[in-house]
């Protein structure tokens, strides 16, 4: 569904990412697992065209996406759950989640996104009319995903969705990414929860300082000592 | 599974808007009633004159705060739509027989194109780089008026005839001035509400709290930010007609640096990103310099005084957002937590 090949971006100077190669197959969890600075979020940015790359292709069902507009793949069907969540404050829950159906007119399916988004989030329909800066940290980040999930991407980008939460909702969250896989989403996944990521996601790339250092299943790479070691936490 | 939609809660509540929505359609009754047989009241035309200079002001507020309430560009330049609108139906109704309706509407396209030609920095600048060009912009015009002779007679100014409506002449003394204001306020404060809670609204905000954000939901930013533009520059154009029709003369020293200023004061001290905080803002300050005449000279003391104390103690503006105001818990809870009590 998705493919990355030798892919380079440069801020500046800086050689962010020296050409990394990704493939993510149609209903897949594939999780990017890295240290701070690997070049996850700079991975993500450069697929959405945030950031431009200077080398490499990105396909996205064969169709060559590198460097467009990021507002087109939304219409295309990527969407993207940014790190830091990223909802609007002052705007309403339900506000937000329109926006995230900006991408639809269709009344009847921005109302099947709704019931969709606050079945999964029973959380978020208790506080529509609540303004979402408001929330709380965990609430924020269900809204980001929910308000991703609004506009019935085919690919989406998850970049750090556990950040700053609490263990139990950590994960809440990942049983909840799964859900969503299960109703037929393929999720490229960003985390420093090395753990729980691997045990979610059916194959994991690793990255250090801009280049693929391994990847594989992800069960494997969770049993793997030199993964241990870096990113587990074992001794 | 069905679900019942929540209306949307984003203004704050105080006893007033309680009542005030408890008794919605009421209330709005009766504003209407009073605003239609306000002329009846026997106002001299002086204070008449101050009304409909309330209502264009209002109209200029609801304009900017599309800009600057809804999308979060500050414009400095709003004067210089005003002129545009002003000159275009004064020009035309001294040149040609068209009727004031259409010279209105005329003033409206050629404000709003401009406004759209303006929109295009915004592709580039943001912030206060942007409200420096907008400045720019409200001087250029200020300077192509008095040195385009040819057109628009330059320092002397044009003359403008009263209009005419259903052959009828707009008078203060049948009040055709004052009930046309109301009408044109009407339309203005319809099309704003229309757009505020539309996808296209809803996207002016998500733009205004997060390019990025917005961005990622699909909405194209520089699209929207010269819609914002070319919107907010046709209802300054409506204004600046109409004000056009209500002076029998015009010239370049009407729409200065002072005009933007105060169209900006109307944003702020109302309330950016509120409708009703217009027509506050608007009251205030136009009424503010007539009934403070008895202050004479430290009136722009007081003014400054006021404007300090709003940035200080309610810097989103008398009607603004709670957004900004801690959230408070439900009184119940507010207790438990004080006392102590589980």
């Amino acid at each position: 569904m998705l493919r990355i090949e030798s892919l380079h971006t440069y801020y500046g100077y800086i050689h962010a990412l020296k050409g990394i190669d990704i493939t993510v197959g149609a209903g897949e969890i594939v999780t990017l697992i890295g240290s701070n600075g690997a070049g996850k979020t700079t991975t993500l940015s450069s697929i959405v065209g945030l950031v431009p790359s200077s080398e490499g292709k990105i396909f996205f069902e064969d169709k060559d996406i590198t460097n467009s507009a990021p507002h087109k793949l939304v219409w295309a069907g990527i969407s993207l759950s940014p790190e830091g969540r990223e909802v609007f404050p002052t705007l309403t829950v339900k506000e937000n989640l329109l926006l995230g159906a900006y991408t639809k007119h269709n009344k009847a399916s921005i109302a099947s996104s709704f019931e969709r988004v606050y079945g999964l989030f029973p959380r978020l329909y208790e506080r529509t009319a609540q303004q979402a800066g408001t929330l709380s940290g965990g609430e924020q980040q269900m809204l980001a995903i929910g308000r991703a999930l609004m506009s019935q991407p085919k690919l989406l980008l998850l970049d750090e969705p556990s950040l700053g939460l609490a263990p139990n909702l950590v994960a809440m969250i990942f049983e909840l990414i799964e859900e969503i896989n299960k109703q037929g989403v393929t999720i490229l996944l960003i985390e420093q929860n090395a753990n729980m990521a691997l045990s979610v996601s059916d194959r994991a790339y690793v990255l250090e300082t801009g280049t693929i250092a391994m990847h594989g299943d992800a069960k494997e790479l969770a049993g793997d000592a030199r993964i241990k070691e870096a990113y587990l936490g074992a001794h | 599974m069905k679900m019942k939609m929540e209306p949307f809660n984003r203004d704050f509540i105080t006893p007033i808007e309680q009542f005030l929505t408890k008794f919605r359609i009421p209330a709005w009754v009766l504003l209407g009633v009073f605003l239609l047989a306000l002329p009846h009241f026997g106002f001299n035309t002086f204070i008449m004159r101050l009304f409909i200079m309330i209502g264009i002001f209002s109209m200029l507020g609801l304009g900017l705060n599309i800009l600057m309430g809804y999308t979060g560009l500050v414009s400095l330049g709003h004067a210089g739509f005003f002129a545009i609108g002003a000159y275009t139906s004064a020009l035309l109704m001294v040149h040609t027989d068209l009727p004031f309706l259409v010279t209105l509407i005329a003033a409206a396209i050629t404000s709003g194109v401009v406004g759209g030609i303006l929109g295009l920095p915004t592709l580039r600048l943001s912030g206060n780089y942007l409200t420096i060009v907008t400045l720019g912009f409200g001087e250029i015009v200020r300077m192509v008026i008095m040195n385009w002779r040819s057109v628009t007679n330059g320092v002397l100014g044009v003359r403008s005839p009263r209009p005419v409506m259903f052959g009828m002449e707009f008078t203060f003394a049948n009040h055709g001035f004052y009930y046309t204001m109301l009408v044109l306020l009407l339309l203005t404060g319809l099309t704003s509400a229309a757009i505020l809670h539309s996808r296209t609204g809803r996207a002016f905000l998500a733009i205004k709290e997060d390019e990025i954000a917005a961005t990622m939901m699909g909405i194209r930013i520089t699209r929207y930010k010269i819609l914002a533009f070319t919107i907010s520059a046709t209802i300054t154009g409506v204004a600046g007609g109409f004000y056009a029709s209500l002076m029998p003369h015009i010239d370049h020293d009407v729409f200065t640096f002072d005009v933007s200023v105060l169209i900006v004061s109307i944003v702020i001290v109302g309330g950016m990103g509120t409708m009703r905080g217009m027509f506050l803002g608007a009251i205030i300050l136009i009424a503010f310099p007539e009934v403070s005449r008895f202050l004479m000279e430290y009136r722009f003391v007081v003014y400054g005084l006021l404007l300090i104390l709003m940035m200080r103690f309610r810097p989103q503006g008398i009607l603004g957002w709670k957004s900004r105001l801690p959230y408070n818990l439900p009184k119940l809870v507010q207790k438990r937590v004080e006392t102590g009590v589980q």
